[in-house]
């Protein structure tokens, strides 16, 4: 029984105390244009627990790249305590967390905290959380605190309670994992001999469908991550891959090739039902629902080079969406379904690129040269993608605006196939 | 284990019972909402195959025969079979019509440049462009699958021209052989 593999996001210095046979390789690049200035106290209480509680909330704000953290100083500040905003204003600090962590019967703690607006002198939001002092409820709580911290000061909805689903791959083997957004907490769902790729996430948070090659063959499988069970929802003759799933959470788009070449069909998602979308004489593929469900994007050489399309859900006509360049492949919309990620190639590299839709403008976010596999934080704010560093698989993140990168890596293995997974309540 | 079949899952087993290769066994995976941390067995690798002669076996690992050659290679983001592959191609055909019995899946596969599913995609029509090819000279459907590995099982794995034309490539495996 191999150790879970940890995928390292966090900072190393602020992290939760790790494993011991965690090696993190983390490289952070990049900031947000204006900063906000804003302090994490200690919580009172119970030190262990605070403190391992205090470091999360500070590295998810500050791996956000939109806030500068000031140094709150090492005494506690309890969640009701009074505060002297002159002082906070003195230390050039727009914002201020403090909280207090109270042991409940049987081994359980009552986290309460508050947001304070130093500027304005006033209360922006309190709130608790009951827990235990097990790492992953005292992470999650973090996440919680952060995500309240973050959509107070943005106005967004913050991403550090949701999960990613990503590809590890060492020597022989392939494990299909989920990890907390900041790469802590991985669990393996799946371990294979045999490749795993194009995991997507049901909007509800609570399966994945992936293609499997244990069968010697691309298989289409949906899998409930609760209970571990799994079932087969496309497996016809020839290649069946790329699912993705509707916003209804019903249907699959999946690419199947049991009449020819790739096309795209639509399954329920059990595997029945199946109808055939769209028709060409050359390779459809990589399917995508916009958000709205009421057209598919997808590429496909129709046009003698891979480009990307799109056909109303209903089927239909489909529109050529990209024309620069004789590569543009992998089409990821935003959650507002505004713009598009996708993969471009560019003189021999291929790179990830965001397309505004409406009037088609395009960015090119990286300067790598092996993107692959776009997601898009459910806020909409980062994109998560496959690219390699030194020859070895890694994932990395960017900001929209191309500022605030990351890159996350797994010791000794390729980490590829990255999905970002839904808000969940 | 053994608890609760649920309906979808029974509907799967049909619609993929009418399909050409029979569902993997559901597999218990680690349970992440629990967050143990518990490890996934191995997932069962799924042995096709059926009765073949051993030796229509032997004749297709005989070094001598131009049947032990399987290996159909392409040019850059094309599916077109090169001339030089005719020959291999016809033995191949002739083969097949004349053991009937004998069936064949065909892998295709690409380098490792650009997208996983697109490449998945170019690696299907290499492997459907053999099959098509074996068709034409007299081999069955039915005797005949053409799946895709993409760029997911690379022969060779370095970034050079050398190496990425190794990995374009159909494999033409018989019964017995995947």
């Amino acid at each position: 029984m191999k150790k879970p593999n940890l995928l390292a996001l966090g900072f190393s210095l602020l992290a939760l105390a790790l494993p011991v046979h965690a090696q993190l390789a983390i490289e952070i690049t990049g900031a947000g244009a204006n900063r906000i200035p804003l302090a994490v106290a200690a919580f009172d209480g119970e030190r262990i627990v605070s403190q391992a509680l205090v470091s999360v909330v500070r590295s998810d704000l500050e791996r956000s790249g939109l806030f500068r953290m000031v140094d709150p100083g090492t005494n506690p500040i309890a969640e009701n305590a009074t505060i002297n905003y002159g002082d906070w204003r003195g230390k050039s600090s727009d914002a201020l967390v403090v909280g207090s962590v109270l042991p409940l019967a049987e081994g359980r703690y009552d986290t309460r905290f508050r947001l304070h607006d130093i500027p304005k002198q006033q209360l922006l939001t309190t709130q608790g959380f009951t827990h235990t002092a097990a790492p992953y409820q005292l992470r999650s709580t973090a996440h919680h605190i952060a995500d309240a911290v973050y959509e107070k000061l943005t106005g967004e909805r913050g991403v550090f309670s949701t999960r990613i689903a990503y590809v590890v791959k060492s020597t022989g083997r392939y494990e299909l994992q989920i990890a907390d957004a900041d790469g802590a907490n991985p669990q393996p769902a799946l371990a294979s001999r045999e490749p795993i790729i194009s995991p997507s996430w049901s909007p509800d948070g609570s399966k994945l469908a992936y293609v499997s090659f244990e069968a010697k063959k691309p298989v289409i499988y949906v899998h409930d991550l609760a209970s571990g069970r799994r079932h087969v929802a496309a497996n016809f003759k020839g290649s069946n891959s790329a699912p993705a799933w509707s916003p209804d959470g019903k249907r699959l788009a999946v690419v199947l090739t049991k009449d020819g070449s790739s096309q795209i069909y639509l399954v329920n998602v059990d595997g029945s039902g199946v109808t055939r979308l769209a028709s060409s004489a050359g390779i459809d593929t990589e399917p995508q629902f916009a958000p709205d469900g009421q057209a598919i994007y997808f590429t496909s050489d129709r046009g003698g080079s891979p480009q990307i399309y799109r056909i109303p859900a209903a089927g239909g006509e489909a529109q050529r969406v990209t024309f620069e360049g004789s590569y543009n492949v992998t089409p990821r919309l935003s959650p507002d379904g505004k713009s598009m990620a996708y993969i471009t190639r560019d003189g021999g590299h291929f790179k990830l690129a965001l397309m505004d839709i409406a009037n088609k403008q395009t960015q090119i976010l990286t300067d790598s040269s092996k993107d692959e596999s776009p997601s898009f934080a459910p806020n909409g704010r980062v994109i998560l993608y496959a690219t390699e560093v030194g020859g070895r698989g890694v994932l990395a993140a960017v900001s929209v605006d191309g500022r605030v990168k990351q890159k996350l890596s797994v010791q000794a293995a390729d980490v590829r196939e990255p999905a970002w997974g839904p808000f969940v309540k | 284990m053994r608890i609760a079949f649920p309906i979808a899952l029974l509907a799967a087993a049909l619609l993929a019972a009418c399909s050409s290769q029979p569902p993997a066994p559901e597999q218990k995976a680690s349970n992440v909402e629990d967050r143990q941390g518990t490890q996934v067995g191995e997932v069962k690798k799924v042995e096709a195959g059926g009765n073949i002669d051993a030796n229509d076996l032997s004749e297709l690992k005989n070094p001598k025969s131009i049947l032990s050659k399987r290996e159909v290679f392409f040019d850059y983001d094309s599916y077109v079979i090169k001339p030089e592959f005719q020959n291999l191609i016809q033995a191949h055909a002739k083969f097949l019509v004349a053991k009937p019995k004998m069936k064949m899946l065909i892998q295709g596969n690409a380098d490792e440049r650009g997208s996983r599913e697109y490449n998945l995609a170019l690696g299907q029509k290499r492997a459907e462009a053999v099959k098509k090819a074996l068709l034409l000279l007299g081999a069955r459907e039915d005797q005949l699958e053409s799946v895709s590995l993409g760029k997911e099982k690379p022969r060779c794995s370095e970034s050079t021209e050398e190496c990425w034309a190794q990995n374009r490539r159909g494999d033409m495996l018989y019964s017995g052989e995947y």
